[in-house]
This record gives structure tokens, C-alpha cells and sequence, in this order.
């Protein structure tokens, strides 16, 4: 379809600034509608039509949604699916504005396209204190964000940011203003006053006339309705499918084997080869020379190149490739990296932080004055702690399927971010990124591994290569050994208490830091001095965001010393805490949530113990509270309770699925999590060695959520993470007065 | 050629003897749903039935296969595609995150279930633990199959 002339594109523009976004107007053959939302300069939203709304019989109501014959509404995400249920989500949050039917939702993946870059996304990685701005700094941040996410290829997804961002910024405006454009047309037609139409379930209904008429009636003539730029947005009491656990639409598909997830990737008439990839074990190095000739003689091999930083084997099926690079001989580049091992690691954070002394380094945060406060404390405590390095370990191996075919190339693997891999296979191969496609299905989970690039660029470069269409896949030994890690770190710590007991004195300092700035600031306890200082100091492995990033070591070494002081001053955990949470309220009704549901005060069975932690995180304040056995020796966690303030949960039962999932990734890293290193490359390579939870050490889950309202929406993917580790620590401590200050657990009670 | 019953259809085909069922299903036949995890029969994201007995299909060469039945998560349903009562539940439980372990999960279930109709909490442990999920979905895996297995109720939307 493309038969739209010039001036039907042009005939409705109504752009113009609006408080959350920019909201501009185009219109379909056929006289369909076109809304887009925050997207500019010009308008863009004619030129998207055909790539969101093929069939002559949709009309594209908005680039965010499209309604078609059979009233079927399509909202267009763009963000990607990766387990957080984002694509259903979304989507009820645009329903609910546009009064939708929603057994007639569907949910359409946007294509990889500049105009869907997520602004407000970019915004909350960038400069998080806009997201909230006074609206007379709207429009200027507008434009700012929405050029930076453009610049920065911003369709990306992490953060725990989508609903936030998009949902809240986005989809429900976009839902909004669309209701009341097809409202308005059918009051025109009807000869009605608006306000006497009521919308329910995709109908537009006059109660005093009788009519009615399906959306799809009206969304020729809601063309030329003026677009309200700022539309009222329903207050909570209107919410019909907000704050409702709605099934999620992906999840038929994913129980009978037709989810479509990167790895699965067959285009239609492509016949592909297939490639086994090994990268340098020691990251910096490349290779200086390859025995291939066994390799090359072995069945279904086609191929066995040299790519220079990677050897890959090209061959007629995956299982035929990585057999014959098991065959492969290669030579790699020494390194010049100091560290070969863990305690080589640990000894350049402990010389950097010696270095900086008791008040060097990069003062991130602080208040008052430690120093004085410190010297004149009644008593003081120190500890240091402790973190390895930790693999993603998606359950999807890492892939890439590509062809490079008469200038073009096509792409399609599992991704966060689509528009930076486009970016990434133009620079590979020369070309203008407007002749490459990215097709990016499902995800077989991500936690930040698919924030980076470097598998779509290598598969792009063996297609070429080869002339011919590949499958990449990386072994599960590859992605654990030469990927990108949580960084491990130390942190020190001092605290210094009054002759009560009381914090007055706080200090941290560590020597990795990716995001979000305020993951090492004791920020809501109410310790009148504190110190928050990084020390930079070389990491041996390419470090990168892993679920909840730098929360999930601060989260740990936070709230584990502030256990240690707790128990230094002879209080209880719960009741030290909410003694600094003064200033508090929401996170103290947390903590006092997660101490009734386990019964905090209770009588305890011998060898068994509670603890607790709180962490505050990508908008969510969350405290947990573990149980731990130690009967037999070694810790089973037994249960966990989460007490959760995301300020209002837009779906409840898919927000506790991702409490649950982070707390068992949160305990998984805790238990098990560990790469150590040998001669500077990594030792641990797949499930046996790099360990999991599984169905018979994971807890039984208890969340409880409460809405406390009128704060911005805080994020679901991250948060329920960070508590884990310290809760589960401090457990131990409780059962057994032993106390971890490194990481991972089992292997300490081997 | 291996030759041996898939989902009730017998197949034929050209394909090394050493050759993993998981590659055979997935490149030669075009069946997608096995998944490919860990390659080492550590993980069980590529659980098929071999005559009924689930097993890693990353790790079972296609020549045990000969002339066996091999059903993957394509061939749980009923014949116009009902789904089973495990499937059912797992919808109604909302079970998967990124759904990629799930296929695994659901045959590993489907094989206790049908041995073990009523099982308790050490017989799901004793089935389900060679299955890591990576999402974390293990509550809601334990309450599916308690569910499909009808010793709880399924789950209310609206809850």
C-alpha cells in the first residue's frame, strides 16, 4: 500500500508543543487517521504508515495504535519483550485511555524505525530530575530528550523504565487523545454535544438518542478533529483496566511452542548456514595465528575464518559448526593486563582505595561532615565487603541471524536495542543504516546482556564474508567466558555512633560505578554525616549493566553493614532501621509491612533465622525479609516476603512475577553467583559450574504491594533484586552469628 | 536418515547420526519450540519425550530416536489443538516471563503428571529441579502443576 498523495499526508498537520510530548497528525489512504506522539522535528508519521499498517483494510489511528475493520485495536510498543510483560502492559495502559475493548488488544512489536525512539526513556537514563519538571520546562526538555534519543539511537529497553516512561508519557496520552478525536467525529455526525457521548469497550455510545457505533466507524472522520495536545487523563477512581491483573496477551504463544524468540528466526525463502563462533579468552587479546585444516575436513563445514578478535566455523547445520571449532587450534595475543586471577582483582581495588585514603576519590554524594563526626563518635565500626564478577546468563544463548544481500542487510536476533545494533552493523559494514533492517522477536531473557551489540556485528560480518545468509549462535561456554559482566568490586565502609547507639557517621567507598548515581547513597536513613566516594580502579572484565546494575552490590554492602551496626548497638534489625526512617514514611510503611507478613517478632524454630533489607530502586521501594534454616549446616532459604511502593502498580500480578524473578535472580547471584579467573580468563563456562536456583533451593514468595499514590510510578524489572542478597546474609547472621561480607554463600558452608 | 515418529507423524530424514534430536527438530525439521540452552543436558530448555520419557534433547543423538516416538511441545495439544490441562494452566497462572525455558518446563511437567497424577511438593522437586528458569517462575510453576493437576484452583484475573 502506498498510494497516499502528498497532500492527504500533509492535509490534518496539527502539530504543536504539548506538555508531555508533541503530538502531530498525518492521514492514511483512505482516509484513516495518523497520530504520532512525541516525535520531532517534522512529522514522520505519514512515512511510518506502511511500515505499521501494510493491509488497505487498517486504519492507523495513531502511531502508537491502529484500529482495523473489525475494531480490533493494535497498540504499536516500542519496547521490546524480553519476560517483563512490557508488550501487554503497555498496551492496557493505552486500552484504558482509549476505553478499549480489551479482548480486542492486540499488540503489535514497532518496527526498528529513528521516530520510535523512547524520549522519556532517554530522558530517565540522562537527566532522571526532568522526568517531573515544572511544566513551563516541558517543551525545552522535550526537544532536548528528544534529540539526545535520537542521537543516541534511544529504542531501548532497561531501566525498569517502560511504564514510567512510555506508558505514562506515551501510550496513555496517545489513548487518550484518540478517544476524544472519535468522539468528537461521531458528535459532528450525530449532531450531539461531545460531553454526551460516553465511551465504553471500542463503542461510541449516545445514551439519549440511542446510537452507537463501533470506533472503527469514526476513525476516517476523526481525521479532521482537532488534536487536544494535553487530554485529560483518567484519576484512579476511573480506571477500569489499570491496577487490574490482566493475562498477558504473549503468554498463549509461549506455552505451545510458537513464540518466536531470536534463535528462531527462519525467514521465509532464505535457505541458512549456520556459524559457531570463539572469542578471545582473555578479553583485549586477538588472534595471532589458526590451525584450521581439521576443521575444514570435517562434514557440513563450509567455511573457517579468521575475523581477527574471533574464529568462527561456517557450516551447513550449528551442531556441524561447533564440533568442528572444538577442532580449531588457535594462538591468541598475550595480554597485558596485570590481573590473572581474583586476588590479583581484588588487589588492584584494594590498592586504589589505600591510595585514596580516608577521604580521597570522587566525592559522589555527602552531607554534613563525616570527618568530625567520625573522630567524635562514641564508638565507631568498619567492614569491608566484597562482590564477584557475574554472568547474565540469559536462558536464550546469544544469536544473530543475518544476510547481506545486494547492498541491504537484514538482521534478526533478540535485542534491547535495535536502533544502537543498526548503528553498529552501518559502521561494520559501510552501510547507510536506512538500507538495514532490524527484525527483533522475543527475548529469551536479557538482564542487560542485550544491551550491547557485538553479536549483531559479527554475524553481519560472517554473511558478508560468506556471501551467504548465517545463523550465529554462541555457545552457552561463550557467553559465560567472553561476554560482559557484573563488575565485581570491594567497598569499604566505617560508620561512627553516638554514646545511644545511633548512626551519626557514614562513609562508602568502592571503585565501580556504572548507574544510576544514587546506588551508593544511604539516602531515606537519616544519618546526619555521610560520605559516598568512588575510586576508580581498573577492572579486568568489560563491565556492563546487570539487572538492577549497581544496586545489586551496594544494595548488598548497604544494607549488610547497616545490620552489622544494628546488631553492633544490641537493637533489633527492623527496629534500628525504622528508627533512621523519621523522614521516611513510605519507606517505613515498607518495613513495617514486610515485619507482619513474617511475623518479624515471632518465635523462631532452632537454626532458623529472619533478615531483613530495604533498598529503594529505580523508583520502587521494596524491603524483604528472608528465612533461612541452618540446621543442617548449610543455608536453605526457605521464604521470602517483599513489601513493595512502586506508587501504583498498573498491573498487579505481573509486577509480583518480577518482584519473584528478581528476588530469585537476586538469590541465584547470592548463593552461587561467581566467576573466578585463571591466567586472566574466566573459569566457570556453563550451568554446572556456574550455578542457577533451582525448583528444589527456591523459596516459596509471598508479595505484598501498596499503592501509596500521588508519586511517580516507580519501575518492577530491578527492584525486587537488590534486598535478596543482604536479607538472605543477614539471615545467616541471625541463625548462626556468622557474618558474610563476600559473596557468593554456598561455597563458604562447602 | 534417521527415521522415527514425531508428534505422530513419522519423519524421515538426512541427517548425521550424531547429530543432537534438539538440531535434527530444529534446522532440519523446522519445529521450533525445543529450545537450545546450555548443550550439556544441564539446564532442560530442550526436554522432548522419548516414547514418553522426557529427556535432553540437546544431548540425545538422533540414531537413539530411531524408529521411537519423539514429541515435543508441538505435539502436547489435543488434535484441533486443545490445549492440555498443564498448558491451561500455565496460562492461567501466568507462568512465563520470557517464556524461553517454559517449553522444557511444560514437557518435564507433562511427563510427572501423567506418571504421578496427584504429586507432592518433593515429587515436583524430584521432576522439575534439572529445569533452571532464568526468570525465576518456580512459585508459579509449583502452583501450575498443582493446578493442572486439579489440588488447587486456578487463578482469578481480577485478583
Amino acid at each position: 500500500m502506498n498510494d497516499m498523495t502528498p497532500e492527504k499526508k500533509q492535509r490534518s498537520s496539527l502539530a504543536k508543543w504539548s506538555r508531555r510530548g508533541f503530538i502531530g497528525a498525518g492521514v492514511l489512504a483512505g482516509g484513516g487517521l495518523l497520530i504520532g506522539i512525541g516525535v520531532r522535528p517534522g512529522n514522520p508519521i505519514a512515512a511510518l504508515a506502511p511500515k505499521v499498517a501494510p493491509g488497505d483494510d487498517e486504519f492507523l489511528v495513531n502511531s502508537w495504535v491502529k484500529i482495523d475493520m473489525d475494531n480490533v485495536v493494535t497498540a504499536i510498543v516500542p519496547h521490546c519483550e524480553m519476560g517483563q510483560g512490557v508488550h501487554s502492559v503497555l498496551a492496557q495502559m493505552l486500552a484504558e485511555e482509549l476505553d478499549a475493548d480489551w479482548s480486542k488488544v492486540r499488540v503489535m512489536q514497532a518496527p526498528t524505525d529513528g521516530s520510535y525512539v523512547v524520549t522519556d526513556t532517554a530522558r530517565m537514563f540522562v537527566a532522571p530530575f526532568t522526568i517531573n519538571a515544572a511544566d513551563w520546562l516541558e517543551p525545552t526538555w522535550n526537544g532536548l530528550f528528544t534529540q539526545i534519543a535520537k542521537f543516541a539511537d534511544a529504542m531501548i529497553t532497561g531501566g525498569s523504565s517502560s511504564i514510567r516512561t512510555t506508558g505514562q508519557h506515551s501510550m496513555r496520552i496517545a489513548g487518550a487523545a484518540a478517544r476524544k478525536m472519535l468522539v468528537g467525529a461521531a458528535a459532528e455526525s450525530w449532531n450531539v454535544p461531545p460531553g454526551e457521548i460516553v465511551t465504553r469497550d471500542s463503542m461510541l455510545l449516545h445514551p439519549a438518542s440511542g446510537k452507537s457505533a463501533p470506533y472503527s466507524a469514526f476513525a476516517t472522520a476523526a481525521a479532521d478533529q482537532p488534536m487536544d495536545q494535553t487530554p485529560q487523563l483518567k484519576t484512579a477512581d476511573r480506571y477500569n483496566l489499570i491496577g487490574k491483573s490482566k493475562a498477558r496477551t504473549d503468554i498463549p504463544s509461549k506455552v505451545n511452542g510458537t513464540a518466536q524468540f531470536g534463535l528462531d528466526a527462519a525467514p521465509e525463502g532464505v535457505e541458512l548456514k549456520y556459524a559457531a563462533s570463539m572469542r578471545a579468552p582473555v578479553p583485549g587479546t586477538e588472534v595471532v595465528s589458526m590451525d584450521s585444516e581439521q576443521a575444514e575436513a570435517l562434514p557440513g563445514v563450509i567455511k573457517v575464518l579468521n575475523m581477527g578478535n574471533f574464529v568462527t566455523v561456517v557450516a551447513d547445520s550449528y551442531w556441524h559448526a561447533q564440533q568442528a571449532l572444538y577442532t580449531v587450534q588457535v594462538e591468541w595475543s598475550a595480554s597485558e593486563s596485570p590481573v590473572k586471577t581474583m586476588d590479583d582483582q581484588y588487589k588492584v581495588f584494594a590498592d586504589a582505595l589505600d591510595k585514596a585514603g580516608a577521604d580521597g576519590g570522587d566525592k559522589m554524594a555527602g552531607k554534613g561532615d563525616f570527618a568530625t563526626a567520625f573522630a567524635n563518635a562514641a564508638t565507631t565500626l568498619e567492614a569491608e565487603y566484597r562482590v564477584p564478577y557475574l554472568a547474565h546468563a540469559p536462558m536464550e544463548p546469544i544469536n544473530c541471524t543475518a544476510q547481506v544481500k545486494d547492498g541491504k542487510c537484514d538482521i534478526w536476533t533478540s535485542t534491547q536495542v535495535p536502533l544502537m545494533a543498526r548503528s553498529a552493523v552501518s559502521d561494520a559494514l559501510d552501510l547507510s543504516v536506512d538500507d538495514i533492517t532490524i527484525h527483533h522477536p522475543y527475548l529469551g531473557g536479557a538482564f542487560g546482556r542485550r544491551l550491547e551489540a557485538e553479536y549483531v556485528t559479527m554475524a553481519a560480518r560472517i554473511a558478508e564474508n560468506v556471501g551467504e545468509p548465517v545463523k550465529l549462535i554462541w555457545s552457552r561456554e561463550e557467553d559465560t567466558q567472553k561476554a560482559i559482566y557484573r563488575p565485581a568490586d570491594l567497598s569499604r565502609l566505617r560508620a561512627g555512633f553516638d554514646d545511644t547507639g545511633a548512626m551519626v557517621a557514614w562513609d562508602n567507598s568502592f571503585t565501580q560505578r556504572l548507574d544510576p548515581a544514587d546506588a551508593p547513597v544511604p539516602a531515606f536513613y537519616s544519618i546526619p554525616n555521610t560520605s559516598v566516594r568512588h575510586v576508580a580502579a581498573e577492572a579486568h572484565l568489560p563491565s556492563a549493566a546487570w539487572r538492577s546494575v549497581d544496586h545489586s552490590q551496594q544494595g548488598y554492602f548497604i544494607e549488610s553493614f547497616i545490620d552489622e551496626a544494628a546488631h553492633a548497638a544490641g537493637k533489633d534489625p527492623v527496629e534500628y532501621r525504622l528508627a533512621m526512617l523519621d523522614n521516611a514514611p513510605r519507606h517505613k510503611a515498607v518495613l513495617e509491612k514486610v515485619a507482619e507478613m513474617s511475623n518479624w517478632s515471632g518465635e523462631r524454630a532452632e537454626g532458623t533465622g529472619l533478615g531483613v533489607a530495604i533498598v529503594e530502586s529505580f523508583g520502587s521501594i521494596i524491603a524483604e525479609v528472608v528465612e533461612v534454616d541452618m540446621s543442617e549446616g548449610s543455608p536453605r532459604i526457605v521464604r521470602c516476603w517483599a513489601a513493595c511502593d512502586a506508587g501504583y502498580v498498573v498491573n498487579p500480578d505481573g509486577f509480583k512475577n518480577q518482584i519473584e524473578g528478581g528476588i530469585v535472580y537476586g538469590l541465584t547471584a547470592a548463593m552461587f553467583g561467581e566467576l573466578e579467573l585463571s591466567d586472566g580468563a574466566i573459569v566457570q563456562s556453563n550451568f554446572h559450574d556456574y550455578k542457577m536456583l533451582r525448583m528444589n533451593d527456591a523459596p516459596e514468595i509471598e508479595v505484598a504491594i501498596i499503592n501509596s499514590g500521588d508519586v511517580p510510578i516507580g519501575g518492577a524489572g530491578e527492584p525486587g533484586l537488590p534486598p535478596a542478597a543482604p536479607a538472605l546474609t543477614n539471615a545467616i547472621f541471625a541463625a548462626t552469628g556468622n557474618r558474610l561480607r563476600s559473596l557468593p554463600i554456598a561455597k563458604q558452608f562447602a | 536418515m534417521a527415521n522415527f515418529i514425531l508428534n505422530g507423524e513419522p519423519v524421515s530424514v538426512e541427517a548425521d547420526p550424531s547429530m543432537p534430536i534438539l538440531w535434527v527438530v530444529r534446522e532440519k525439521i523446522g519445529l521450533s519450540g525445543t529450545k537450545f540452552g546450555c548443550g550439556i543436558a544441564q539446564c532442560g530448555v530442550c526436554t522432548v519425550h522419548l516414547d514418553g520419557q522426557p529427556v535432553r534433547s540437546c544431548s540425545t543423538p538422533v540414531s537413539e530416536a530411531e524408529g521411537r516416538q519423539v514429541t515435543t511441545i508441538e505435539g502436547i495439544a489435543g488434535p484441533e489443538g486443545e490445549l492440555s490441562a498443564v498448558q491451561q494452566a500455565w496460562i492461567s497462572e501466568q507462568v512465563p516471563q520470557c517464556g524461553y525455558c517454559q517449553s522444557g518446563q511444560i514437557m518435564a511437567a507433562t511427563a510427572l503428571l501423567r506418571d504421578n497424577p496427584n504429586p507432592s511438593d518433593d515429587d515436583i522437586d524430584a521432576a522439575m529441579s534439572g529445569n533452571i528458569c532464568r526468570c525465576g517462575t518456580y512459585n508459579r510453576i509449583r502452583r501450575a502443576i498443582k493446578v493442572a493437576a486439579g489440588s488447587l484452583e486456578p487463578r482469578s484475573e481480577e485478583a
